[in-house]
């Protein structure tokens, strides 16, 4: 910069009287200037940015509770939690016996259903499939459950056992399981 | 344009297909600016930055905003308490319009103070009245989208306007309401048009710049420059300039954002929109009071509205009403003791639009806008042949250098010499 200002304005104006005697001084001034503007464009940057991160308000609805004691044995309910559905399954003796007995050394996403739930009655997981973000089968009475008595799923034919692990199909991950906890003996919170 | 040699081989070898290091070099480098331009000469490249930061706080705020009657003012006020940083981008934008308004009159003064409207530069004043328009119906837009009390109301005051057109003017108003009063509808055009019409400025705003770069900046003794002793490359001598005066007004227009944000707004518009009570005392923002004035100034409805756009339309004509040869006010002694009588007028007129339309505010309205018409109408054209200018120096160096043009341009020889 300096050394262009001292070229450029050669010969042309008289501001030549003015040209530094020592240049590093004006390098300097140069640079910091140079340093102050990146500063400054980023400071006004940072809010532009960060106005798209959820909001206080969004953020507010990040945690639920769920009264999970009106599920019956072998019913099945579906939340809405951040945008997403949420399945809590209140499991009968008979699936959570089927989902211990697997052989991990089997599964694609090896978890034993111990460390997939909090309590074994209630299983919560949540009901986006892992392979493209579709809402798999099997919350609803009647509806298709796959090969391993779980969820299925309609879009690209992922079959999920009772304990929400991926057992066929193009998954790569078992369902999610959402941070939560029982707050009292009929209240979990998620997130 | 010249082929510039950069010593950088990438881009020079972009520049050989696509002359764009060379545009800029040429426009905002080497580009030849009088060497005598005062601080009055910043308000240009302010206005222009200006324009961008209400382009992108704008795009980040349209973000969050819903642009529906329901939901309008509390998304705004979603925007001040939930979003991230919405407060300082809501308060950069609302405060930023009445900026853009300070440094943009400031900008069109200084053009009427120092002549540079004259010949040849009379299509770049004329683009600049375009973009005050543009600015003015922009704000305006803006200003309704929160749906609070004065939004509204402003709305229905200001599209009424319309409807003093004879014979089409209540199929006008219905057609820019898209309905029977101001709502919905109203609301959903209004934040189209005001997303739209930023960008029709900038357009504008480049053939403005193009209209300057043809001739070049206009200077404070208002005479060309007669050769390259009286000029200096824009880069670095202007750039550092403005960018001095830039932190200056951004010093300013921060204190606003984060000191006095409300300062220049209006509390009634932090109470919502209601269609069945208007507040008791209604005013446009400050940046459109002396053309308030105007129109209540004018005791008939379609009066009115001619005398208040009339206001902006005479300044389309400007070059053909101020004749005389000489630009700048510093050589015509009577021209710049009507300019400073005209800048009073119009803070006068500023004032009187934020009083009641009552008693002795009326009377004095009535007079601010007759002396405002008589300033381009009879006076500009009347001192054009009756004023004596002063004599002008020889060249833009010769007041500064002392003698005439030929001692200046021996003394910038002798420069060139030394070096």
């Amino acid at each position: 910069m300096a050394k262009t200002l001292s070229k450029s304005s050669a010969g042309k104006s008289p501001a030549d009287k003015n040209a530094p005697e020592n240049p590093g001084r004006r390098d300097f001034i140069v640079v910091a200037s140079y340093a102050m503007g990146a500063v400054g464009a980023a400071a006004f940057a940072w809010p532009v940015i960060n106005q798209m991160n959820p909001a206080a308000d969004t953020l507010a609805l990040a945690s639920i509770e769920v009264d999970v004691s009106k599920i019956s044995e072998g019913q099945s309910i579906t939340i809405k939690w951040r945008g997403k559905p949420v399945f809590i399954r209140h499991r009968t003796a008979a699936e959570i016996a089927a989902a211990d007995e697997v052989d991990l050394a089997g599964l694609r996403d090896p978890e034993t259903d111990e460390g997939r739930v909090a309590r074994p009655e209630f299983l919560v997981v949540l009901g986006v499939c892992t392979h493209l973000g579709c809402v798999p089968l099997g919350q609803k009475v009647g509806e298709v459950r796959g090969e391993y008595d779980g969820w299925f799923c309609p879009c690209h034919g992922s079959h999920y056992d009772s304990s929400g692990r991926i057992r066929k199909g193009p998954a790569p991950t078992n369902l999610e399981v959402p941070p939560y906890e029982f707050t009292s003996d009929a209240v979990i919170r998620i997130g | 344009m010249s082929a510039k040699q950069f010593s950088n081989p990438v881009v020079r070898w972009i520049d050989h297909r696509l002359p764009v290091f060379s545009f800029l070099d040429h426009e905002l480098h080497e580009y030849p600016t009088p060497k005598n331009l005062n601080y009055f000469w910043n308000f240009g490249s302010l206005a222009g930055i200006t324009l961008v930061i209400m382009i992108v706080t704008g795009i980040v705020l349209a973000m969050s905003y819903t642009p529906h009657v329901d939901h309008a003012f509390d998304s705004v006020e979603r925007i001040m308490r939930d979003v991230n940083h919405g407060w300082l981008l809501r308060y950069i934008h609302m405060n930023g319009a009445s900026f853009f308004f300070i440094v943009v009159y400031i900008h069109i003064f200084r053009g009427l103070y120092y002549g540079s409207y004259k010949a040849p530069r009379e299509l770049l004043w004329m683009l600049g009245v375009v973009i005050l328009l543009l600015m003015m119906a922009t704000a305006f837009m803006g200003y309704v989208l929160p749906w609070g009390q004065m939004s509204f109301w402003g709305a229905t005051v200001i599209t009424n306007l319309f409807s003093a057109i004879p014979l089409v003017g209540d199929s006008i108003v219905t057609l820019l309401w898209g309905g029977f009063s101001v709502d919905n509808p109203t609301l959903n055009r209004f934040f189209a048009l005001h997303y739209l019409m930023p960008f029709l400025i900038a357009g504008v705003v480049i053939l403005h710049i193009i209209a300057l770069h043809r001739f070049g900046s206009n200077n404070p003794i208002g005479i060309d420059a007669s050769g390259p002793q009286d000029t200096v490359p824009f880069h670095p001598y202007y750039t550092i300039k403005d960018f001095f005066g830039l932190s200056v007004f951004l010093s300013l227009f921060a204190a606003a954002v984060f000191f006095f944000p409300n300062f220049m707004g209006h509390p009634d518009n932090y109470i919502p929109a209601d269609p069945m009570q208007t507040p008791a005392h209604i005013v446009p923002e400050w940046y459109f009071l002396p053309f308030y004035a105007i129109l209540r100034a004018v005791p008939d409805k379609l009066g009115g509205v001619l005398a208040m756009f009339g206001a902006i339309a005479v300044l389309f004509v400007l070059p053909w009403l101020d004749r005389s040869p000489v630009r700048s006010a510093r050589f015509r002694p009577a021209f710049k003791i009507f300019f400073w009588l005209f800048a009073i007028d119009c803070v006068v007129l500023g004032y009187l639009g934020g009083q009641p339309a009552e008693g002795i505010y009326v009377v004095l309205s009535r007079v601010a806008t007759v002396w405002y018409f008589l300033h381009f109408l009879v006076f500009l054209p009347l001192l054009s042949v009756f004023e004596t200018p002063r004599p002008l120096p020889q060249s833009i160096s010769s007041p500064v250098l002392g003698g005439g043009a030929a001692l200046a341009g021996a003394a910038a020889n002798a420069a060139k010499e030394k070096v």
